[in-house]
């Protein structure tokens, strides 16, 4: 009895999560000019302008490979980190744990506008590797939550036995560890990815002229509120679902990716 | 650091003497990016604000009701946020833990796939949905409930809203994990001993799955203290919070030392706030 109250209550807030994510996919095929719901026709046109505006495919291009880029130096910095962080036996190792997690807590416009003043003085603002340095300060802690569960779950045994037989330690971490610990690093670097390509803050302080998707999002919803946007939406959506679905399929379990 | 422990035996005491000697060595450069594009650029940036060596920016902050009333605004929209995420939170995280393994992957899907789209898209589809000519106006208008449209949008009840969106699923995720580490034997003791479902509940579920709670508001209340997106872009310049503050003074006023004396008040609220909730946890541990 109670089951079924709880049931129609969970109903109602997950329509409550999904309905925004939902509403674009109408409106950014919609044939009207101007915002309309429900959309008087259906008509690819938003989409058209998205892909006929060299601002929003520059926009896009740029946010993939600051993503990649992001990805990659998140990974190659935040895996080693995690394994100091789960096997080392270090003083202060409790401080690291705190400074890698702190961009967690820390509010992002704080971030920004500290990075803002240096990269001002350095000359930095606008440069793409500047924002993937900011971007990798906010991916760490992904990377390292993911892979120090992975490392937690890990049965050393295994790489007790390739030792036993005779494999080196650079042979031991590239053939057994690595390979094993490959669900935790596919979620990981994906994460990451996602987590760069959708960022805002520190983009609107870091950026520049050069606009990364978000940015180029964010000043179009402050001056003109046009479906050019929910096509835009529709594909990152879809983009999510495709990452969520591939960290499914080869990462590890989505319960342990978000936390 | 020493090299040897109880447990290395002859065989593997080299692999283990690698991880003591060296374990710190794989965290360096991380941490040199840590410093350089994190804590240093931060720490300068708070410099700012003593850099005339009087506390005068800061008295500003504190002093003004112009300002205070911007720290006040920011609390009681982390409290309210905090609160409804709660009430939202805690059925979806007792369901999916309680439920088939099939149901709970499909309602985890439906709580990361949200967590995961962008900001920028969910708010913007709170802008489609709330607007003057959004989506439920035109709705309500249509089925007569209402004759004017009602004000959802550029305003605390816009601003409520599409940040209850964004947080929710920080509070999902700690409640599920918490109702999941839950012994369903007591559960199925309170039952036997003939206690109504609600009587489980209150008696079991929840005293139980404090932990959960607690860990869940606070990285919502400590998330929301900073919130930028959202304010500025369903507020509508009327509800102004301290992130939307500090980024006026920056791009706007170029007020460097306030922005810095705001920045520095808002990461001590966070961290404090944070460091707080560690010790109490860690008390409940202990007792």
């Amino acid at each position: 009895m109670s089951r079924r109250l709880l049931v129609v209550l969970c109903a109602a807030i997950y329509t409550f999560l999904m309905l925004p994510l939902v509403v674009v996919f109408p409106i950014s095929f919609s044939s009207a000019l101007y915002m309309q719901f429900p959309p008087p026709g259906f008509s690819l046109q938003w989409y058209e302008r998205y892909l006929d505006d060299p601002q929003w495919i520059d926009a896009t291009v740029r946010s993939l490979y600051i993503g990649g880029a992001t990805a990659v130096l998140a990974l190659a910095l935040g895996v080693p980190l995690a394994f100091s962080l789960a096997r080392g036996r270090f003083a202060g190792r409790l401080l690291v744990d705190r400074i890698a997690l702190a961009p967690l807590v820390v509010p992002t416009i704080i971030l920004s506008v500290g990075l803002y003043g240096l990269f001002a003085k350095l000359k930095l603002i606008g440069e793409w590797y500047g924002l993937v340095a900011a971007h990798t300060v906010l991916a760490l802690p992904f990377v390292v939550l993911v892979t120090v569960a992975g490392l937690r779950d890990f049965d050393r045994a295994l790489e007790q036995a390739a030792e036993g037989l005779g494999a080196g330690r650079v042979q031991t971490l590239l053939r057994v560890t690595l390979p094993l610990l490959r669900p935790s690093l596919v979620s990981a670097g994906l994460l990451a990815f996602i987590s760069s390509f959708d960022e805002l803050v520190v983009a609107l302080f870091l950026a520049g002229p050069n606009m990364t998707l978000p940015k180029k999002m964010f000043d179009n919803i402050m001056m003109e509120i046009d479906p050019t946007i929910a096509a835009v939406s529709v594909m990152q959506i879809l983009l999510v679902s495709i990452v969520l679905v591939l960290i499914g399929r080869f990462g590890r379990g989505l319960q342990g990716s978000a936390r | 650091m020493s090299s040897s422990t109880p447990f290395s035996s002859p065989v593997f005491g080299g692999a283990r003497c690698f991880v003591k000697v060296r374990g710190f060595l794989p965290a360096l450069p991380a941490l040199i990016l840590l410093f350089c594009f994190f804590l240093f650029p931060v720490v300068r940036m708070l410099g700012f604000s003593v850099e005339a060596g009087t506390l005068d920016w800061y008295a500003k902050a504190l002093g003004e009701g112009l300002y205070l009333e911007v720290f006040w605004n920011t609390f009681e929209i982390a409290m309210i946020v905090t609160a409804v995420c709660l009430l939202l939170g805690y059925p979806v995280g007792f369901l999916i833990a309680t439920t088939t393994p099939g149901w709970a992957t499909l309602g985890f899907i439906f709580v990361l796939l949200p967590l995961w789209t962008s900001v920028l898209v969910r708010t913007y589809a709170w802008m489609v949905l709330l607007g003057r000519n959004g989506v439920f106006n035109r709705w309500l208008i249509d089925i007569g409930l209402v004759s004017d449209p009602l004000p959802l949008l550029n305003n605390f009840s816009g601003v409520l809203i599409g940040m209850v969106h964004v947080l929710l699923p920080y509070m999902v995720l700690p409640i599920y994990g918490a109702v999941r580490r839950l012994d369903p034997a007591l559960v199925s003791a309170a039952q036997g001993l003939g206690a109504s479902s609600w009587r489980v509940f209150w008696r079991v579920y929840l005293p139980l799955t404090a932990p959960g709670i607690f860990a869940g508001a606070t990285i919502v209340f400590v998330l929301s203290l900073g919130f930028f997106i959202t304010p500025a872009l369903l507020g509508g310049g009327k509800v102004m919070m301290l992130a939307v503050l500090i980024e006026q003074q920056i791009h706007q006023t170029l007020n460097w030392p306030f922005a810095a004396a705001l920045s520095a008040v808002l990461l001590a609220l966070t961290v404090g706030v944070y460091s707080l909730a560690q010790l109490f946890t860690r008390q409940e541990a202990r007792s």
